[in-house]
């Protein structure tokens, strides 16, 4: 049996002795010569991760102006911070965006240009008080100007993360990257072998209070992350540190084309090797650590799993989906975590950094739960029309717009003989054609690639689509592709009317 | 070797490209096309010692060829090396190595583009294809 103490093993950092290796150096030391001889042999094990981590932020205090304001809305470089605090004190989130570069630039690309030395344009504004009599403030400031400027993130270094792909017919564009259409890739993120909270998933060392590495400083994990869901291998951990003492190697902004900004962040958390099951725990490898690939295609909170995969498999650079070898890429650099692991070993190896013990440990066992939603989850079939009025392909051009003008139906789902749509054609169309000169008949004129919708999917799917497709109305179709009903901009339109 | 064939608006509807390949028997590997009123442009492979043949035969014809020497720049600066943009790349331009640095051989870039929209640091971007 081993047992070492934290007093212990940072002795041994002061005095030059202690035995500190990578996570990944570890697996071999743990193979050679058992948990309890690793035990023996090491005293700390260095962990590292570098990826994007949405959950990021910086609280920054700017110092009073004079005369002095009560910030009530504040913007760095056009990007909005949180400041519903006291006067001069602002969070800026990295994902919010730019008001007038929109996903080209956000918070996450102020926090970097401000670690780069960078200076940034504040906007803020103010209803006025009488102590705060200033309305309007506009100032540059650099990282130096700043009383403080404490990076504070709710929810970084997950455990691990569920792996994406995508079963729809065209490309998609998510936090996870580009997911190509018909299971064409498959994305991924985290560290695996040196993933912090996989080398200690029950939480023996870590907790509130724990020193870590963070963006190239020193900083501390604060307590459990936002949606904290060990019970499931998705532990998650909430960090502060200093962001004047922060390097743009470790603290990066990055933009995911039709999702928005994130911020990429360097962290390591050290394990103490207090006993042989610690050293056990941090034997982990790539092949031991199991997620899911999930469809991205489906748009709900509940992705269907297409099938478990280790890191292992995963790192390979392709896995089998349906017999089929599909290409992975991770969304996180693994050269950069090793790079992590390997500086927080030589800070511990040259006495510039000691292990703690946390004032409390993550909790274990616990789970993050769904968002309780009072109002009913509106489906297409709740608000379509179902008195639809259909034309046949042979018809006239001219029955179309008698049927348009007697029904006061602004698009007509055109029918095959079967019933089975096979078009669509709208007044506009018709207005096109005549102004053409053109009386050809209905199947000449009408929109053949139609944009449909069935009746159990959510309105706030059909609504995105509508949006991205650029239509107003759509058919909704059963199975056999007959028109059951109808439903528009305007029916939507009224739903959230009549909520609000 | 990739090159870029522009196509001015009064030739379009020649075909060139196929009267410059029967002529010269040199075989030309498209990879990228867009045409529209007012130009063509044909990203393609041709053999290297076979350029200058090709490009005679399409230059009399009325085309502008480019040599595309770098058809994707890699920002070193940018990149992390996370590898997001390997499984999306047609071509398999970029790999890892054994130390998970990213390796990049442009030469087997056809300017699709997918890696510039996938990559989140804005490290690659196309060159002569503006």
């Amino acid at each position: 049996m081993v047992k070492k103490t934290i007093h212990e093993i940072n002795s041994r950092i002061r005095d030059g002795s202690v035995s500190v290796v990578t996570a990944e150096e570890m697996v071999h030391i743990v193979g050679e010569l058992g948990a309890e001889g690793a035990a023996k042999e090491v005293d700390v094990v260095t962990t590292g991760t570098f990826g994007a981590m949405c959950s990021s932020g910086v609280w920054l205090n700017f110092g009073h102006s004079e005369p002095p304001i009560k910030m009530q809305k504040v913007f760095l470089n056009d990007v909005e911070a949180y400041t519903g605090v006291a006067a001069v004190d602002a969070f800026i989130g990295a994902t919010q965006i730019s008001e007038t570069l929109g996903m080209d630039y956000g918070g996450a690309h102020v926090i970097e240009d401000l670690i780069r030395g960078k200076s940034v344009n504040l906007h803020a504004i103010s209803h006025g008080t009488d102590c705060y009599p200033r309305k309007v403030l506009d100032t540059t400031l650099t990282l130096e100007d700043m009383n403080q400027a404490i990076m504070m993130n709710p929810r970084n270094a997950y455990q691990k993360y569920n792996a994406a792909t995508n079963s729809t017919k065209s490309t998609i564009h998510t936090y996870m990257g580009s997911l190509l259409p018909s299971f064409g890739n498959v994305t991924y993120s985290g560290a695996g072998v040196l993933s912090p909270l996989s080398n200690d998933p029950d939480y023996m060392t870590i907790g509130t209070g724990t020193r870590i590495f963070l963006g190239g400083t020193q900083g501390y994990i604060t307590g459990q992350g936002t949606q904290h869901s060990s019970g499931g291998g998705f532990g998650t951990m909430m960090v502060q540190g200093d962001l004047k003492n922060m390097s743009p190697d470790y603290v990066r902004a990055a933009n995911f084309a039709g999702y928005g900004t994130s911020l990429y962040l360097g962290m390591g958390v050290p394990i103490p090797i207090l006993n042989e099951q610690i050293a056990q725990a941090t034997a982990v490898t790539d092949a031991d650590i199991t997620t899911n690939i999930l469809d991205y295609g489906v748009p709900s909170r509940d992705r269907p799993a297409v099938r478990q995969v280790t890191y292992a498999e995963l790192r390979s650079g392709s896995v089998e989906i349906d017999g089929r070898d599909v290409p992975t890429s991770s969304m996180s650099s693994f050269k950069k975590s090793r790079m992590i692991a390997s500086e927080l070993k030589e800070w511990i190896a040259r006495g510039d950094f000691f292990v703690s013990m946390p004032a409390e440990r993550l909790p274990k066992d616990v789970s993050a739960r769904p968002m309780k939603q009072t109002e009913g989850i509106a489906l297409v079939s709740d608000i379509m029309a179902v008195s639809v009025v259909t034309i046949g392909m042979g018809a006239s051009i001219y029955d179309a717009a008698k049927t348009i003008m007697d029904t006061d139906f602004n698009h007509l789902p055109v029918v095959d003989e079967n019933e089975c749509l096979v078009g669509i054609i709208t007044a506009w169309d018709i207005s096109k054609a005549v102004s053409q000169n053109k009386f050809d008949l209905v199947e000449d004129i009408m929109t053949r690639k139609v944009i449909t919708s069935s009746a159990d999917e959510r309105v706030a799917v059909v609504a995105r689509r509508m949006d991205q497709d650029s239509v107003s109305a759509m058919p909704v179709i059963n199975k056999g592709r007959r028109v059951i009903g109808m439903i528009t901009s305007d029916d939507i339109s009224k739903l959230y009317a009549r909520r609000s | 070797m990739k090159i870029k064939i522009n196509i001015s608006s009064d030739i379009l509807t020649k075909p060139i490209m196929a009267e410059a390949i029967l002529e010269t028997g040199v075989l030309l590997n498209i990879s990228q096309a867009h045409f529209d009123r007012s130009h063509g442009e044909v990203v393609a492979d041709v053999e290297k010692d076979k350029f200058e043949l090709m490009c005679k035969a399409l230059m009399d014809r009325g085309a502008k060829v480019t040599k595309l020497d770098t058809p994707i720049r890699w920002d070193e600066n940018e990149c992390v090396e996370c590898s997001a943009c390997i499984s999306v790349c047609p071509t398999k331009v970029f790999a890892l190595a054994d130390d998970f640095s990213l390796e990049v051989d442009e030469t087997k870039c056809i300017q699709c583009a997918t890696c510039v929209d996938m990559c989140p640091h804005n490290a690659l971007s196309l060159e002569n294809n503006k």
